[in-house]
């Protein structure tokens, strides 16, 4: 469909428009010449995101044993289905976690397993430099390694 | 020329040298500007990475051309298909050779002049050579056996071709006011005081008694250097990158370095034919004066004033091409044969009944 668009006179001689546009662009130029540019850049600087971002996982430890006792609630909760917990039995009685795996491509980093956990342990760090070169399960080795401070 | 000595022929050799210098760094120079200019209008910041400012990332991308494979395709005429891109660049260094940057030296009994050659057709052979450089385009379309080449050829041709018409009629104007076609010449008619406004005196430059024709020639002077809005002879959408579809490695670096070296000379003929060539800048004269300096000097000043209008247009180029979006084929068209054409004629009406009446 041919749509016409009214032009108005002036419009049609192209001459004052192409100023408009090219004081627009002067404009444009000379902010960001003088004043400060919105890109961030990157590698040096990094965009502060709040403290409730949900990013990489970890296991909260004190005293360098982790928090956890394998009460399975996190799992049950966990809508990807993507961690996988063996409990164990400690000397003590006390019930732990012998392996404690999250499979982090199925996560969807919805933070349900950090709101259920009962003892504080799992938490989600603002870490979200995750990129790997192959499929990566989180080891309870690799989730013990304090990456937060929640 | 059996008068000539040998020192004769040592300036001659190092101005032929300087201009080729200079020419040769206004590509990857240009390359910076356009990328680092075009990001801050946009809002981004472009290359920065490599060297302060990002002023090497030319150098690198100059070594990666270098360094690429440079494959001579199955179903191209391999002979026209390398000599395309040297078609189009010759032209554009040869056509810088006329154009001065200062006025002419006298030194004891020699006078020199600023420019590789002092032609007295100056002007007439910008034109000739210039059209030249529609050949490599041609050529490289011709030679690509490519449906894309050969229409971005065609389309490139058809656009050269239009618009130096209006282009060559607008700089009638020029050569009825100055009467020469000698640049050096018109650039020191330039100097004369067109307006005295009070203190400020209005130079006779091109602009001030020509300005429609300086219009029309500096719209022409974006379509013949292929220049956006009228960058017709490549169009991703319609025809890839046309006439240098086939093209890879240096050769297609040396299409880029004519595109940006006819820019260069576009720019200049625009300072010497309308902003009064080397004739200083407002404040240079005072400068001259206050410093005391000699006939060195000044040439110094006028090369530098040169200079500085010279890359005035080469940012003018810069910056329409990131402000205005591209005309259509028919609106190049249409624009070329049925509103430039008719105003460079009439332009030429107005400059004669101007003179007649005495005003210019
Ligand atoms: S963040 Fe959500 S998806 Fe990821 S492990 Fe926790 S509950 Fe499962
Ligand atoms: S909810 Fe907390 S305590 Fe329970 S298994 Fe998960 S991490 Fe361990």
């Amino acid at each position: 469909m041919l749509i016409k668009n009214k032009t108005g006179f002036f419009q049609r001689f192209y001459l004052v428009e192409i100023l408009k546009g090219l004081a627009i662009t002067k404009k444009h130029f000379l902010k960001n010449l003088f004043g400060k540019t919105v890109t961030i850049q990157y590698p040096e600087e990094r965009r502060q995101y709040s403290d409730r971002f949900r990013g990489m996982h970890y296991i909260k430890a004190t005293n360098g044993v982790e928090n956890c006792t394998a009460c399975m609630l996190c799992p049950t909760v966990c809508p990807a289905e993507c961690i996988h917990i063996v409990a164990g039995e400690r000397p003590d009685k006390e019930k732990y976690p012998v392996k404690f795996e999250i499979d982090v491509l199925r996560c969807c980093f919805c933070g349900m397993c950090e709101e259920a956990c009962p003892k504080d342990a799992i938490k989600l760090s603002t870490i979200y430099e995750m990129s790997v070169a192959q499929r990566t399960v989180y080891t309870k080795d690799y989730l013990l390694e304090q990456r937060g401070n929640k | 020329m059996s008068s000539m000595t040998l020192l004769d022929w040592a300036i001659l050799v190092g101005k032929c040298v300087i201009t080729t210098l200079i020419m040769l760094q206004i590509a990857p120079i240009m390359a910076w500007v356009e990328r680092r200019g075009s990001a801050l209008m946009q809002n981004r910041l472009g290359p920065n990475r490599i060297g302060p400012f990002g002023l090497l990332q030319s150098l690198c991308d100059g070594v990666k051309f270098i360094f690429k494979e440079d494959p001579v395709p199955g179903h191209v005429n391999a002979f026209y298909y390398v000599l395309a891109p040297l078609v189009s660049l010759v032209p554009a260094f040869m056509t810088f050779a006329v154009i001065p940057w200062a006025a002419p030296l006298e030194l004891g009994d020699r006078t020199i002049t600023f420019q590789v050659a002092n032609l007295n057709v100056g002007l007439l052979y910008i034109f000739a050579i210039a059209s030249l450089g529609v050949y490599g385009i041609i050529m490289a379309g011709w030679a690509s056996n490519n449906k894309y080449s050969l229409l971005g050829s065609l389309r490139s041709s058809c656009q050269m071709i239009s618009y130096e018409l209006s282009m060559g009629l607008s700089v009638v104007g020029i050569l009825m006011v100055f009467s020469s076609v000698n640049l050096t010449d018109i650039a020191l008619a330039q100097g004369q005081t067109l307006l005295q406004l009070g203190p400020v005196a209005i130079p006779k430059w091109g602009f001030f008694v020509q300005p429609l024709g300086f219009l029309i020639f500096c719209t022409a002077a974006f379509a013949e250097t292929n220049r956006l809005p009228f960058d017709l002879p490549e169009g991703e959408s319609e025809i890839v990158a046309g006439y240098h579809l086939e093209y890879g490695s240096m050769k297609f670096a040396v299409f880029m370095m004519a595109e940006y070296v006819n820019m260069f000379t576009a720019s200049g003929l625009m300072a010497t034919l309308y902003f009064g060539g080397f004739q200083l800048l407002p404040g240079m004269s005072q400068l001259h004066e206050a410093i005391g300096g000699g006939a060195g000097i000044m040439a110094a000043l006028q090369a530098a004033s040169f200079f500085a209008k010279v890359a005035f247009f080469m940012w003018f180029f810069v910056w329409v091409r990131w402000t205005l979006p591209r005309f259509r084929y028919d609106q190049l068209m249409d624009l070329g044969w049925k509103v430039m054409l008719p105003l460079s004629l009439l332009n030429i009406f107005l400059t004669g009944a101007l003179m007649y009446a005495k005003v210019i």
